[in-house]
């Protein structure tokens, strides 16, 4: 591997782990929220939407500023984290993954949501009255029905994780072999004179595993639509 | 196992105000759309919480306004084969079969599942995916998937509404058999009086929310105070019949309590009961035994009611042996012949006017 060098391929091998964890650690909220606000009325859901879709909107650099007051070491939930679990967010590979799955999480909520949305509830109606709790028609009914759905969210989201740079850079900073990413490896890169090709190989890289993540969401979303209509 | 169902629920601009019974066999909730049929059956399921009322199933009280009890859907012990078949597509029909099978409860008389595939010609389905079925194979894979789930009663709301003509006629002797060999009581909805003539042995009338009667399906189909109900173009008697020979020339010969019918070929074993379904209209009335016409069923009969309508039209309702029929004549034709209740009279009934969709 003498094509990247050293702190490249430090770079590369953190984003796919910060972007794998990201995915990971949002994927069962992502359902649950998915869920709820696809399929139950209840006062504040818009809120949660709103809410939801937040970081989307938002500024990256504010999100992560957010993360920062609330999730550094004498912020009262990292502190909380750090005494109880051991676990330090701020200016960590692991804070990365926070801001990454934060950021991603509206990707992967409506994905998520529009293919419980497309899955008829005349049959989550007709598995109940064939003797199922709640419960399990979710399990054997609707989550059978959306796998391509929480599939193509989960790509979106790794896609989104691995390209994340506001909000990362602001929370974690960028430390190379410890909190630098692909994108923020590129953006070091760009202020030192004479690194151009360094930086060309990682825009490569950046911009095919963007590419691949964008073909197999859509082959996704292709097979949703077949097995939800047939 | 009886059910006994009294419900009050209002909603826009409608409210239900219903109270019947129902045992074992077929009883048929009847009405036109809108007038609670389809609410009613929620309310058994407990897809609709009604806001007052009682529904008791068996011993089992599944809702009680009063005494706070409304058992959860999944709970019920209710089979429900709705007007679509809302078959999982993810499943094959072996598994959408199956489904219900895992929460059976001890109690229900279990069917088996190779008797429930055989009772619904499924054996070559079973395999496929449900997108690869026609509507009328998917229909019959609900039905024994809803039936799997040893139901303690088994809910059908417009099953064949959904489905052509040929495809009806493709599952009714399913549904006849159904009634005829399992112990399962069945609350069907509908609003074609062809099939409820023949499926169903109680009747529930439903309008605007309310039952005008209910009872034996040929006690309600032959009392002419129905026939606005009903509508006068379906009105007519069921009779019930038992298959004495076949003809060689392919007429079947029905033994009834009055008589004898000859009807076109009749499926079926020598001994078999049927029911016949006479349409009102269908019947001509003579005062004389008439010899020389064509119609091969004449029965003697003696005239119980006259019910004259608004327009020319009369329903008279005609006592023949222990059944009962209902002739569609002018009231002309009434004041002609000097009908009047105790005439005696003879009803004419053309041999082809019974189609098969009105045996069984």
């Amino acid at each position: 591997m003498n094509f990247f060098g050293p702190e490249e391929w430090a770079a590369i091998k953190l984003s796919l782990l910060v972007a794998v964890w990201a995915v990971a650690v949002s994927l069962p909220l992502g359902v649950y929220v998915a869920y709820v606000l696809a399929r139950k009325q209840f006062w504040g859901r818009q809120v949660l939407n709103a809410v939801v879709h937040l970081p989307l909107v938002l500024p990256p650099v504010v999100t992560g500023y957010v993360l920062l007051l609330w999730f550094g070491r004498r912020a009262p939930i990292g502190e909380f984290l750090e005494n109880t679990f051991g676990l330090v967010l701020a200016f960590r590979w692991t804070g990365a993954v926070l801001a990454a799955a934060i950021m991603a999480f509206p990707l992967m909520v409506r994905s998520i949501r529009l293919a419980i949305e497309a899955v008829d509830p005349k049959l989550e109606q007709a598995a109940e009255t064939l003797g199922a709790s709640r419960f399990y028609v979710f399990a054997t009914v609707t989550l059978p029905l959306i796998i391509p759905g929480i599939l193509a969210g989960c790509v979106l989201a790794f896609a989104k994780a691995l390209g994340e740079f506001g909000a990362t850079i602001t929370f974690v900073a960028n430390i190379p072999n410890k909190t630098q990413t692909i994108p923020s490896a590129i953006y070091a890169l760009m202020q030192v004179p004479g690194s151009e090709t360094a930086t060309a190989r990682l825009v490569m890289v950046s911009v095919a595993l963007s590419v691949c993540a964008l073909l197999v969401s859509e082959w996704m979303a292709n097979r949703m639509a077949k097995k939800v209509s047939g | 196992m009886g059910i006994s169902v009294d419900i009050q629920h209002a909603f826009r601009g409608f409210s239900l105000d219903a109270r019947f019974e129902a045992h074992a066999g077929v009883t048929a909730l009847f009405g036109r759309s809108g007038s609670g049929k389809t609410t009613l059956i929620n309310a058994i399921a407990g897809v609709l919480t009604p806001q007052s009322g009682r529904i008791v199933v068996g011993d089992r009280v599944l809702f009680d306004r009063d005494a706070g009890i409304n058992v959860p859907v999944h709970k019920r012990g209710i089979g429900y084969v709705f007007q679509e078949p809302r078959l999982f597509p993810h499943l094959s029909v072996a598994r959408n079969l199956r489904y219900g099978m895992r929460f059976r409860t001890s109690g229900a008389a279990a069917l088996g599942f190779d008797h429930v595939v055989d009772l619904l010609g499924l054996s070559t389905l079973i395999d496929r995916a449900p997108a690869a079925l026609s509507g009328g194979e998917k229909q019959r894979v609900a039905i024994g998937r809803a039936l799997l789930s040893s139901p303690d009663i088994l809910l059908m709301d417009e099953p064949l509404a959904a489905l052509d003509a040929p495809r009806k006629a493709e599952i009714l002797p399913f549904l006849a058999r159904l009634r005829d060999e399992v112990a399962v009581p069945i609350v069907y909805v509908s609003h074609s009086m062809g099939e409820v003539a023949r499926l169903a042995s109680h009747m529930v009338m439903l309008k605007d929310g309310a039952v005008i009667t209910q009872g034996h399906t040929e006690a309600v189909l032959s009392d002419p105070e129905m026939v606005p109900w009903v509508g006068v173009r379906s009105a007519g008697s069921v009779l019930s019949a038992r298959l004495d020979a076949q003809e060689p020339d392919g007429l079947s010969r029905l033994a009834i309590s009055g008589g004898v019918l000859y009807m076109p070929k009749v499926a079926g074993d020598i001994g078999a009961q049927v029911r016949v379904r006479v349409m009102a209209q269908d019947v001509m009335l003579s005062l004389s035994e008439p010899s020389d016409m064509s119609a091969l069923n004449i029965l003697r009969c003696r005239v119980l009611s006259i019910r004259k309508g608004d327009g020319p039209g009369a329903i008279v309702q005609l006592e023949c042996g222990t059944d009962r029929l209902l002739a569609r004549v002018t009231r002309r034709s009434v004041a002609r012949l000097a009908l009047d209740a105790g005439s005696q009279c003879y009803a004419v009934l053309k041999t082809v006017s019974v189609g098969p969709v009105d045996i069984g």
